[in-house]
């Protein structure tokens, strides 16, 4: 019996070998690439516990974090892996004669292989945190799948949009995740659900609810969320048929299904589920009847049938669980069959639009055939496994209160309506030219199709091997008991068969009205002007503009601005912390200032000043001037005449300088700050002097350590025969702290000379 | 007398904060100098002013009598002045350098690398920018010819 961990690992394995063969052999591309998920699907078969049980296992992977690569394969995974590698090996069979001819078609199954191993990590995880990461997984290789076509602009956009909208869920899904975990002491999610009781009295219980579902919608294209899913349209067929009907948006269904037991027993779990999950289901179902391209109708009423999946896990009657998987896997069966045949429409006659594909039946009588039987399986006639589901379905919608009976008699009657307008009207008819002559098209691509539309039929012939087998462990997982699924074809003349019959009859009449009452509804402006996917558009453009108005704030490009920005920038952060840390200090005046002390900082103050006022630029050196001078006498008087005379000849030097500089420029005395300038300017420098000034008094106010002075003090004469300890120190205990100080000097002249030497070059 | 020296230095990082970002590159120099003094004076008080007696060693004498300055924040500000002074002076020479390439002392006009106008909300904006303003490089030619 294989390890389900070892499963995981051989398709992930697969995918560089699966690019490097279809690079080799591109015209042999759909078998080689649908051996492998056959494979898996076998080895899935092979490792199926027994009804009722489950098979566990974990490798450490960040212990210290509690974080492991657990796997479980239960019922719930199983039907999920087998959906993943069956449906899998029969769409990636489809690709390679769908895709045949195209230059990246290596990249195609690279991307949809790596899609395929992630999908399976992500159903068979354990943990929490290998949960979100492989979910991620699957919302990059989507975005790659979504944009394969990266020439086109609609591509790039849905592509993006997918993304932003999964990846963003993701993120909730992540801190949820992070927060379940903490509270409940572990990531495993089997042993979580046992402490389900505990975490329900938790505070922090409903934000872990709301992080958990924001993320499961997003992926399962919950309204509002639901707009990037019909955009994703925009993929290849074979993708918006695997990725975007059969599996990956059915993740968000299954993570609400796998943490059931956990949060079933909270009402916020019950009253979003059910409460969007409805939402979803009617805007689905109203937005599915304005649509004219198959793809875009059938993407539509995959959001109904989420809807319908995401409301059922809501309630809490075994009876809602046992429906919502029947409907899982029917749905999956007849959704990834009609994508596969608007995918061959697509590919053989060279347009999809509903509305002008008439009479296909003609020349394309195979096709037309596997359409009808999924369509049949779809609307819910008997004896096709949609019958068995749709009566489930309603029989627990009748148990609900509020608005879910009316939701699913909306939900499936356009589904019916759906069902005849993708699969019927182009077929009926007279022909109407397309641009390509139609075919049928070759077994590749028809064996899928023919295969899913014939295990509707047979399932639904057999609905009890069905519900045995799949349904019933699958259904006790999310239940989180064993329970038991009746599945049966017939169940007599009840509330439920009439229901049935009206929706049947309702469907038939908006089939046959449709032609006229999808223009009306695609009129209608408003969906497209106030729609949750204007509303995405609006708001990316919004992020752009702020993200431009910050970059021209932030790096506007002033090196005035950058300057103030850097002041600023350091100073209110040290400012705040010192008055909210309580970090005000006065150390005290000892030893006292003597007068003339007094005097020269406020000469030194004086000047400072002066510079900073002086209309003219001689005035304005002068200032600085007094304040070297001043700050050297104050050096003598505070007994340090050897900085004192430094400092004396360095400023002569310095003023030198600036005059020498200011003589060959054309004298400008005046600052050319405005007002407003002037006085922003100024408040800037007072924060950056107080700030500056407290930060010093605080300092001095902590205790001082006299050791290392008083050893310099003790060993300058004995161990460096000097007796001036200020000389000492710079040519013997630091001597090398002045060597780098000569480096330094001597560096900055060869550059000033390198700098006006050029001069010299370009002469007079 | 510590306080009093910190207090100093708050003044002269206001009016060199408030010199260094005037519009005229000269003044900024001045500033920089003023920076340079208010950080001397801010290394000299965290030695503290533990006497006003240079630190000389008495003749006959093994160590510093009581009552002398603090040596190691004056050797350390030694070291300081000497290189602010070749940071000014470099400075200056960049001025120089900087009215020479672009004509102009005005911080507010040396624009090269980041021009006015971007980034633009709008890329065919971005495009319209205004050219760099350096003026062009000497070629060969015209270096000859001077």
């Amino acid at each position: 019996m294989p390890d389900p961990g070892l499963i995981i690992l051989v398709a992930l394995a697969s995918v560089p070998l699966l690019v490097a063969a279809v690079a080799t052999a591109p015209r042999a591309a759909g078998w080689i690439a649908a051996a492998v998920p056959a494979l898996l699907f076998v080895g899935f078969l092979a490792a199926a516990p027994a009804p009722g049980e489950q098979a566990l296992g974990a490798l450490p992977w960040l212990p210290s974090l509690g974080v492991a690569l657990a796997w479980r394969l239960d019922g719930l995974s199983l039907l999920f892996a087998l959906l993943i590698t069956g449906i899998g090996a029969l769409i990636f069979l489809y690709a390679g004669a769908y895709l045949r001819g195209h230059p990246q078609i290596d990249r195609f199954f690279g991307a949809i292989a790596l899609f395929m191993a992630a999908m399976l990590g992500a159903v068979l995880a354990d943990d929490l945190v290998m949960l979100v990461v492989f979910w991620e997984l699957t919302s990059l290789s989507s975005f790659l799948l979504i944009g394969f076509e990266g020439g086109r602009s609609s591509a790039r956009r849905a592509a993006v949009q997918g993304l932003l909208v999964t990846v963003g869920g993701g993120l909730a899904l992540l801190a949820g995740a992070l927060l379940l975990g903490g509270i409940a002491g572990t990531y495993r999610i089997s042993e979580i659900a046992a402490r389900a009781a505990e975490f329900a009295a938790h505070p922090w219980a409903p934000l872990v609810v709301a992080l958990i579902v924001v993320g499961a919608f997003a992926k399962s294209a919950q309204a509002p969320l639901h707009s990037w899913l019909p955009n994703a349209m925009a993929a290849p067929t074979p993708v918006s048929a695997y990725l975007h009907s059969a599996t990956m948006v059915k993740l968000g269904v299954y993570l609400l299904a796998r943490l059931n037991p956990v949060f079933g027993g909270m009402p916020l779990w019950v009253e979003l589920l059910t409460g969007f999950g409805a939402l979803t289901m009617v805007v689905g179902a109203v937005l599915a009847l304005r649509e004219t391209d198959l793809k875009r109708v059938l993407a539509y009423s995959t959001v109904v049938g989420l809807g319908t999946l995401v409301a059922l896990i809501g309630q809490e009657d075994p009876l809602a669980a046992t429906a919502a998987i029947a409907f899982l896997i029917v749905h999956a069966l007849y959704k990834a069959c009609l994508f596969l045949v608007a995918g061959i429409v697509d590919h053989e006659t060279g347009m999809r639009d509903a509305s002008r594909l008439r009479g296909l039946a003609r020349a394309m009588p195979l096709t037309a055939t596997v359409a009808a039987l999924g369509a049949l399986s779809m609307a819910g006639l008997p004896p096709f496994v949609g019958f068995v589901a749709k009566e489930l379905l309603y029989e627990a919608n009748l148990l609900a209160a509020g608005m879910l009976p009316a939701a699913a008699l909306v939900a499936n009657t356009v589904t019916v309506i759906a069902a005849g307008v993708v699969a019927a009207r182009p077929f009926f008819g007279r022909p109407a030219p397309t641009p390509r002559p139609a075919h049928d098209p070759g077994f590749a691509m028809l064996a899928g199709p023919t295969l899913l539309a014939a295990l509707g039929l047979l399932f639904g012939l057999l609905p009890g091997l069905l519900g045995r087998v799949l349904v019933e462990p699958a259904a006790a997982a999310i239940l989180g008991r064993p329970t038991e699924a009746k599945l049966v074809l017939w169940h007599g003349f009840t509330v439920v068969f009439w229901l049935s019959v009206a929706t049947i009859g309702a469907g038939l009449a908006g089939y046959l009205a449709w032609h006229r009452m999808q223009p009306l509804l695609a009129g209608v402006e408003l969906f497209d002007r106030y729609g949750p996917d204007a509303q995405y558009g609006r708001a990316l453009r919004g992020l752009q503009r702020l993200a431009a108005w910050q970059t021209r704030a932030i790096q506007s490009g002033s090196l005035r601005r950058y300057l103030a920005l850097s002041f600023l920038a350091l100073m209110l952060p040290v400012g705040a912390a010192m008055v909210a840390g309580d970090g005000l200090r006065w150390p005290g005046l000892d030893p006292l200032p003597l007068a003339h002390e007094v005097g020269l900082v406020a000469l030194v103050a004086a000047g400072a000043l002066v510079a900073c006022l002086a209309r003219n630029l001689i005035t304005a050196i002068m200032g600085v001037a007094l304040v070297g001078f001043g700050a050297g006498v104050l050096f003598l008087v505070l007994g340090a005449p050897d900085l004192a005379f430094t400092q004396f000849s360095v400023e002569t030097l310095a003023v030198v300088l600036l005059v020498a500089v200011l003589a060959r420029l054309p004298f400008r005395g005046t600052d050319p700050r405005s007002r407003g300038q002037r006085v922003a300017d100024a408040g800037v420098a007072l924060l950056t002097g107080v700030v500056g000034g407290a930060v010093l008094l605080a300092a001095l106010a902590m205790p001082f350590d006299t050791t290392i002075p008083a050893w310099m003090g003790e060993n300058a004469a004995p161990a460096a025969h000097g007796r001036n300890v200020v000389n000492v120190i710079i040519v013997d205990f630091r001597a090398l702290d002045t060597l780098g100080e000569i480096t330094v000097l001597g560096l900055a002249a060869l550059a000033a000379y390198a700098v006006l030497r050029r001069r010299e070059v370009r002469g007079p | 007398m510590d306080e009093l020296l910190a207090l100093a230095f708050g003044a002269l990082l206001a009016g060199g904060t408030y010199l260094m970002l005037a519009r005229t590159l000269l003044r900024v120099a001045v500033g920089l100098l003023l920076l340079s003094n208010a950080v001397n004076i801010a290394i000299f008080a965290a030695g503290r002013v533990l006497g006003r007696i240079p630190p000389l060693v008495e003749p006959g004498a093994q160590a510093l009598a009581a009552g002398t300055a603090n040596p190691l924040p004056q050797a350390l500000i030694l070291t300081a002045i000497v290189i602010s002074f070749g940071l000014t002076a470099f400075s200056l020479v960049l001025v120089h350098a900087a009215h020479r390439a672009y004509g102009t002392v005005d911080p507010d006009a040396l624009r090269e690398a980041e021009p006015p106008g971007l980034p633009a909300a709008d890329p065919a904006a971005a495009a319209a920018a205004e050219p760099p303003t350096r003026r062009p490089p000497p070629t060969p030619a015209a270096r000859e010819a001077a």
